[in-house]
């Protein structure tokens, strides 16, 4: 028995095939605008203002370079006269409101999204493709102006306290400027995010799964649990990301709707930079946020690649 | 009835489907409503109007908005959705691409971060350049946050779109400028108008990095709204959202009807 | 043993304009292997649908051993599906996919390992056990499906075309083993299928349905030697229709001029009256050369096909074309060239005039 690759290992000291020039140049300048652009308004911003985070506030609004971590420190406790820290939980506050609100935004959005996206689902075609259309065309509306909209209903003399001093509300009734209403104009602006990739995973299930599972004696609450459910995971969790991570980042509710005490992270921070208040503080709060949104991407990706090396 | 045990159906979705898409429209409703009222306290109904939009469409400081807008967002299209076109062209038409998925993360990733966090990091590196020019700073912090959203479409169509159609091209003695010329341009083309819609709408929207960084002269559309709302309701402004409302779904019906002729002829 | 599994009274379905069934009536006996055939759209899959409770008939009534069952949701009927892409749910491995409609019926979990691990043994899967759906071949999963379908202990077992995605050999492997499993368990099959060969491999009795109505209910040898219509003639087998001239009908035979010239007694259904008629036969039944009877008729051979087994002939007589095919007994067997002349015959009980 003779082996060949004993004897002369010809592909290996063969030249690398390599493709056309054309396809090689291509891909480098292709991708190089992309890479440009993003480098410049996105990478170097990012390493600048974790560089920032650690700076010194200046005198006059603004910062000086250096390593100082009470931009941190200020998001916990407060430095008294004579250097001494104590705890102070309002911007914990803040961080906590702004977890629970995003996570309750998700919540509502994908308890709505599910039954939705699955009645859309299963009606027949010409509907279905209208009742998609339906639902994307008031996200092409600005968001500044769906969030104004909730201000009407919600505020003084609006629709809302006026059908219920209809029957019988004191007059002058206003549900603005506090988390509830932050809350209602949360999951009117990003509900559309949520229902289009719960709709795409249940259009995708396929229907005689759910006779098999009729057929094998689950009721409908059975087939909910144990097939439609576990099946349409994938769809349900990429709505709940695209949800969830906006409404981290949440500035126009909160700045709108909940009036100037009940911020968020996003608005919190958006105060920091105008009007020269504290950057490094501000930039501290940004980082923070951002590394939520990171916990959030990685736990997503471990559970992809997990998911992957399992299949 | 002919369906007696339709296993597909649950109760009360019908009427939990109606509420919604109320839900949906109910507020874009009451906007429209109270910008014909025509008392100056936008919740207390006098009579019909329509002379608060008469006073929206001769409003300057409105126009002059509307103008930065549209400059900026016809703009950052044109860089948004050429940069993407090139990228998803590179990354899905490319071979030995090297940082393939790295590259497709970086193009993505306005996406995936805060996009107050965004703003405020730009805010500080061109004051860190000392960049001054406002329109300049909005092209370019708008082009790179929509670039994600002409990308994602683009990439889509192409990646769909069989290899077979332009090999055809070349083996019809097509050259490579005459094949992307006539054959994957034509056909990535609904991907390619989604794209730039996308980023139009998207720019158009923006608010975040938009009020971070505008400066006297380049305030944009929902930076001047959020100043008017911050001075309390008026029907003016419901006039003024009522037209946006409208100019939207116009847009957006066009739109949407393109792409569907775009993949009316698809094989 | 003839109790009746399933009645079937007066079943009428329409989609919007298009009627899918007729008024269907029939009955499938308890333990048999019962076979719906027919082409695409006659009515056969909506009618097991029918059976699993999916669909709801306009008019008439089902029933399941004598129990009416038209408002009987799918998951309270003792019956089960086999579906022909076997909607194996894919999130489960085998033994839970097999366990679902056991855990469902409120079996005792003890009871529910020791069922499904007799199941999976029954169908050779056991050792896939914890594998899913997405990791097996299209034989396998097949299996699987008939493992979940049996478990329950259905009183009726639906099949939905379930060969239909399996290749050529997996297919006839299969014909047998689903046989056997039959015999074996003793429940009644209900089978689906638009293929007429695995139809009178493995039935009891086949119903052809055609136009969404039953054209014939019989035993195979029935439905392929006796069919009472052109319609079962034409879908079960080839067969050559020949116009006849019928002189006299009677008792269940009748006197026909074939257009051979040849004057011959053969069955005939009720309803045959004097006249025009079509006269059915199979080609394989058309003896040709030395082995033609004595009534045979010169032919000439227009075109043949060698298949190897058997050579199939085209030939035409007094201007009427018809097939014949013939066995290949030795290496010599086809020797009629194409453009010659032949003895071709056939036995008057091999015949049998069609209605319509």
């Amino acid at each position: 028995m003779t082996d060949s690759a004993h004897h002369g290992p010809v592909t290996a000291t063969a030249p690398r095939a390599r493709a056309p020039g054309f396809w090689h140049n291509l891909a480098f300048w292709g991708l190089l605008p992309s890479w440009l652009l993003m480098g410049v308004a996105l990478l170097l911003p990012i390493l600048i203002i974790a560089a920032v985070s650690v700076a010194t506030r200046g005198a006059y609004g603004g910062f000086e370079w250096g390593f100082d971590l009470s931009g941190y420190r200020q998001i916990l406790f407060n430095e008294g006269w004579t250097g001494e820290l104590e705890f102070t939980p309002q911007y914990l506050v803040i961080i906590l409101r702004t977890l629970a609100l995003a996570g309750v935004t998700t919540l509502i959005c994908l308890a709505v999204a599910v039954p939705v996206a699955y009645h859309i689902a299963c009606q027949p075609p010409r509907l279905k493709a209208a009742l998609v259309y339906l639902i994307t065309l008031p996200f092409w509306v600005s968001m500044i102006l769906r969030v104004y909209a909730w201000m009407i209903i919600l505020g003084r003399d609006g629709p809302l306290p006026r059908f219920l001093e209809f029957f019988g509300a004191h007059a002058g009734l206003s549900f603005m400027y506090n988390d509830g209403a932050t809350l209602a104009a949360m999951v009117y602006t990003y509900m559309p995010l949520m229902v289009l990739p719960v709709f795409a995973s249940i259009e995708k299930l396929d229907g005689t799964l759910i006779e098999a599972a009729h057929d094998l004696y689950g009721n409908r609450w059975v087939t909910l649990r144990r097939v439609i459910l576990p099946l349409t995971a994938p769809g349900l969790i990429s709505g709940a990301i695209l949800v969830f991570v906006p409404s981290l980042g949440a500035v126009l509710e909160p700045s709108l709707m909940g009036g100037g005490k009940q911020m968020m992270m996003g608005s919190l921070i958006q105060l920091q930079f105008s009007g020269g208040r504290n950057w490094p503080f501000g930039a501290a709060i940004a980082m923070t946020l951002l590394v939520f949104v990171m916990i959030v991407l990685l736990l997503i990706a471990r559970r992809a690649t997990a998911k992957e090396s399992t299949a | 009835m002919s369906k007696r045990h339709d296993v597909k159906r649950y109760p009360g979705l019908n009427a939990l489907n109606l509420a919604f898409f109320a839900y949906l429209y109910a507020p874009l409703a009451v906007v429209v409503a109270y910008s014909f009222n025509d008392n100056k306290i936008a919740g207390v109904w006098t009579h019909f109007s329509l002379k608060w939009y008469g006073s929206a469409l001769n409003n300057p400081a409105l126009m002059k908005a509307l103008e930065t807008s549209l400059i900026v967002a016809a703009v950052a299209t044109v860089v948004a959705t050429t940069i993407a076109l090139m990228a998803a062209l590179a990354i899905i038409r490319g071979r030995n691409v090297r940082y393939r998925r790295l590259s497709e993360t970086i193009v993505n990733l306005p996406l995936l971060l805060p996009e107050i966090v965004l703003a405020v990091a730009t805010l500080i590196l061109f004051s860190l350049i000392g960049l001054q020019n406002g329109m300049v700073k909005l092209v370019i912090a708008h082009s790179a946050f929509c670039t994600p959203f002409a990308f994602l479409p683009i990439r889509a169509r192409l990646q769909g779109m069989s290899l077979d159609f332009e090999e055809a091209a070349t083996d019809l003695y097509a050259s490579r400028w005459v094949t992307f010329r006539r054959v994957t341009l034509p056909l990535i083309f609904p991907g390619l108008f989604s794209g730039a819609m996308l980023a139009f709408l998207i720019s158009m929207d923006d608010f975040i990095t938009s009020n971070m960084l505008s400066s006297g002269g380049t305030t944009t559309l929902p930076v001047y709204i959020f100043s008017l709302i911050r001075a309390g309701t008026s029907p003016e402004l419901n006039a003024i959202a009522s037209l946006l409302i409208l100019a939207s779904l116009v847009l957006a019906t066009t739109a949407l009807l393109v792409a569907a002729r775009g993949n009316r002829d698809r094989l | 043993m003839n109790q009746k599994a399933v009645e079937v009274i007066g079943v009428s379905k329409n989609f919007g304009s298009y009627q899918a069934l007729k008024s269907i009536s029939f009955d499938i006996r308890s333990n048999e292997f019962f076979t719906m055939l027919g082409p695409s759209g006659c009515g056969k899959t909506t009618l097991l649908r029918m059976l699993a409770g999916f669909e709801s008939p306009d008019t008439g009534s089902i029933l399941l051993n004598g129990r009416e069952v038209v408002e009987i949701p799918p998951h309270k009927r003792r019956v089960n599906t086999v579906f022909q892409s076997y909607a194996l749910f894919p999130h489960m491995t085998l033994e839970q996919n097999v366990a679902f409609g056991l855990e469902n019926l409120g079996w005792q979990r003890s009871r529910i390992r020791s069922r499904v691990g007799e199941m999976l043994e029954r169908v050779h899967m056991s050792q896939f056990a914890t594998r899913k759906p997405a990791q097996l071949s299209g034989g396998q999963r097949q299996r699987v499906a008939l493992a979940r379908a049996l478990a329950p202990e259905p009183e009726v077992l639906l099949l939905d075309e379930p060969l239909s995605a399996l290749d050529l050999k997996l297919r006839q492997a299969m014909r047998d083993e689903l046989r056997m499993l039959q015999r074996d368990t003793g429940i009644t099959f209900v089978f689906v299928t638009h293929d007429q060969e695995e139809a009178l491999d493995m039935s009891d009795r086949i119903a052809v349905l055609g136009g969404g109505e039953v054209q014939q209910i019989g035993t195979p040898t029935e439905i392929y030697e006796e069919p009472v219509n052109r319609f079962v003639a034409d879908f079960v087998g080839e067969t050559n229709f020949l116009p006849v001239e019928v002189l006299e009908a009677a008792g269940g035979m009748a006197t026909v001029r074939t257009p051979f010239g040849q004057l011959i007694r053969v069955s005939a259904p009720a309803g045959v009256t004097k006249g025009a008629a079509t006269l059915s036969v199979r080609p394989e039944k058309i003896n040709l050369g030395d082995q033609a009877p004595a009534t045979a008729f010169p032919a000439q051979v227009v075109n043949k096909n060698y298949m190897g087994g058997y050579t199939h002939y085209l030939l035409s007589a007094n201007g009427t074309e018809f097939r014949a095919s013939r066995r290949n007994a030795s290496r010599e067997g086809d020797t009629i060239p194409v453009g010659g002349t032949i003895a071709a015959g056939f036995a008057e009980t091999s015949a049998r005039v069609l209605l319509a």
